[in-house]
């Protein structure tokens, strides 16, 4: 029998975090993610581990950079203007090479915005957004349960390549509650894995950092860095591949890719030809497997709660924007199945 | 032959690049004796700031995480909640603590936590060339402000210590300087201090140090000394302005 319980998208990703062995959170309050922070405030201290609601996101992010620099496992988690304020950490941990998870559970902007679920923050999570050459790897669960393992396996991940984590998922994902199974509540093990700042006992100082002045340091320090991408991408890539006879691919991640598989169930029945391609990390993208899913397709469809923003990466992967269509819904809004059963109706001609 | 004076262990051999006549050396080796008389090397971690005492990892011999700026109290509080055995000390300036990190300063302060703050006040941004900070005298000349700090324009100066002073949760602040042999054993017993209360878990600790800056002062180092006592010793007393051990004893 399988322990499934009902859970909250944001305390089940709270609680997800505590069992892979979380010892500092860090977070500011903002909404739709408020429930993360709370969860944590009695969790976190009845395990005897640190919670601090940090006076911002500056203070929040840069809690996360100094615990994670001892060597433990820390996460913050925010939302759009929240993780706006972060990129000066996020930057920061990339170049001195700290480890830590970040969730950002989204909210439609620019600015304030407002407080509905949206995609609009693919740029701001794939491209960087704080200053200089760093990437993150970013996962976009589209389940709750999605979300447990990711967050569960991004620790290790984070570990691993010595880079912040982050996942991505937006205000429905955060709101919605599933039934779910916990994953196994993981003993702390304190081992020194030889960079941490946990004091100069017997052995040579260490320095955690990301000012590299000496001639030539910064431009090695930087091609290290790309290197560790590119091994993220020969072995992190991942993603959903409905492989079923399609003339149309869809593609799209997250909350929308869960809405796409109801519609794709709809059209199937219909009797059309419709696949889903569902980029699981979005950074590094699943470029050589969309690659070659494309060529199945006589047309492709993006469908993004945003005015396109994957959709560079779609073209990048694709390589003919003739056979690609965009479908987009900017605002803090879901789409409904039927928006994409219509567009996907109209691509075939009907 | 009997040593009478060497390198405290905390501190490496390597030579700073601060300039000449720069309080800053004589300030990192006071927290270097400290932490030595203590015991604490093995088990300290020291937080750089941004600006000249950027590069804390070439002179201390110990362990040194780098700060945004501004940031290093909020990254203080977090290390002390995760790994609460270590000894975590900030050592910022005063455009880093009281301009860009007036928010993690206060908080950190506000929380509580047994920390200590160096706070460096040589009235200016050094690293970036002599601008205004949030500590320049009224009538002081920097770069930002040419015809000197006028407080309708420019707001008046922040006083840390007493500001710092001033909060619940906060275990000891003072203003020091290190001017004199006088002026600086005063400054050891009062970082000293602020490294034991952290040891004895009685709170957040501070100590302002008041420092020249003889490069943007655009005095010689003689000068720039004689300034600290005859000007900015008067806007900044020195002395102690929370000492919760005396208001036991009181
Ligand atoms: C976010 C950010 N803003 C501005 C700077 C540029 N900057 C570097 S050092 C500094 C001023 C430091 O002055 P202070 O803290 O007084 O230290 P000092 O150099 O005088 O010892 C500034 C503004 C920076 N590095 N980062
Ligand atoms: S610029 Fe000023 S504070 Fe910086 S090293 Fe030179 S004298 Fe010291």
């Amino acid at each position: 029998m399988s322990d499934k319980v009902l859970m909250k998208g944001n305390e089940a990703i709270a609680e997800a975090a505590v069992r892979a062995g979380l010892v500092g959170y860090f977070g500011y309050p903002i909404t739709p993610q408020n429930e993360v922070t709370a969860y944590m405030s009695w969790r976190m201290p009845e395990l005897g581990r640190a919670f601090v609601q940090a006076e911002s996101e500056l203070a929040a992010i840069n809690m996360v950079y100094g615990a994670g620099a001892t060597g433990v496992r820390v996460m913050t988690t925010s939302s759009s203007p929240g993780i706006a304020l972060m990129q000066e950490g996020i930057s920061y941990m990339c170049g001195a090479e700290v480890p830590a998870v970040i969730v950002n559970i989204t909210r439609g902007g620019p600015g304030l915005g407002n407080i509905g679920p949206s995609q609009c923050d693919y740029n701001q999570a794939t491209r960087g957004g704080g200053n200089g050459d760093y990437k993150l790897l970013v996962y976009a669960p589209h389940t709750i349960q999605e979300a447990i393992d990711l967050v569960y396996k991004s620790f290790d991940k984070a570990e691993k390549y010595r880079n912040p984590v982050m996942i991505l998922g937006d205000g429905a994902l955060g709101q919605m509650a599933e039934a779910v199974v916990l994953p196994e509540m993981r003993e702390i093990v304190d081992e020194d894995k030889g960079w941490e700042l946990n004091g100069a006992k017997g052995r040579a100082p260490r320095s955690v950092k990301s000012l590299r002045l000496a001639e030539g340091k910064l431009k090695e320090h930087n091609w290290h860095l790309k290197r560790k991408y590119d091994e993220m991408e020969a072995n992190e890539v991942e993603y959903e591949y409905l492989e079923n006879d399609y003339e149309i691919l869809i593609v799209a991640f997250g909350t929308a890719a869960r809405v796409a598989k109801s519609a794709i169930k709809t059209l199937n029945e219909d009797g059309l030809k419709v696949g889903l391609f569902r980029p699981i990390t979005i950074s590094p993208y699943p470029y050589d497997a969309l690659r070659d899913a494309s060529k199945n397709a006589k047309k492709i469809l993006v469908a993004e709660m945003n005015t396109g923003q994957m959709l560079f990466d779609v073209k990048l992967a694709v390589c003919d924007d003739s056979k690609i269509e965009f479908i987009g819904k900017p605002g803090g809004e879901v789409f409904a199945p039927d928006e994409i059963i219509e567009k996907v109706k109209n691509m075939v001609g009907g | 032959m009997k040593v009478v004076f060497e390198r405290p262990e905390s501190l490496l051999g390597n030579k700073t690049i601060y300039c000449p006549g720069c309080n800053h050396g004589i300030i990192h080796r006071l927290v270097a004796e400290a932490i030595d008389e203590l015991g604490l090397r093995e088990s300290t971690v020291g937080v750089a700031p941004v600006g000249c005492a950027v590069l804390l990892y070439d002179y201390f011999n110990f362990d040194i995480v780098e700060a945004p700026h501004g940031r290093a109290p909020a990254m203080a509080t977090a290390m002390k909640r995760v790994r609460p055995n270590l000894t975590i000390f900030t050592y910022q300036g005063d455009g880093d603590l009281a301009s860009i990190g007036m928010a993690e300063i206060m908080h950190a302060a506000n929380r509580g936590d047994s920390l200590t703050v160096v706070f460096v006040n040589n009235a200016n941004y050094g690293m970036t060339g002599g601008q205004m900070a949030p500590t320049t005298l009224p009538g002081q000349k920097t770069t930002t402000t040419p015809m000197g700090r006028v407080e309708k324009q420019h707001g008046f100066p922040f006083r840390m210590a007493e500001i710092i002073g001033g909060l619940p949760a906060v275990a000891y602040s003072s203003r020091v300087s290190v001017t004199n042999p006088k002026n600086i054993m005063k400054a050891k017993k009062a970082i000293k201090k602020a490294f034991e209360n952290q040891v004895n878990d009685k709170g957040f600790s501070f100590v302002e140090v008041l420092s020249t800056c003889p490069t943007n002062w655009g005095m010689s180092p003689v000068d720039a000394i004689k300034w600290i006592d005859d000007v900015m010793s008067v806007y900044y007393p020195l002395g102690v302005f929370k000492d919760i051990d005396e208001e036991v004893q009181k």
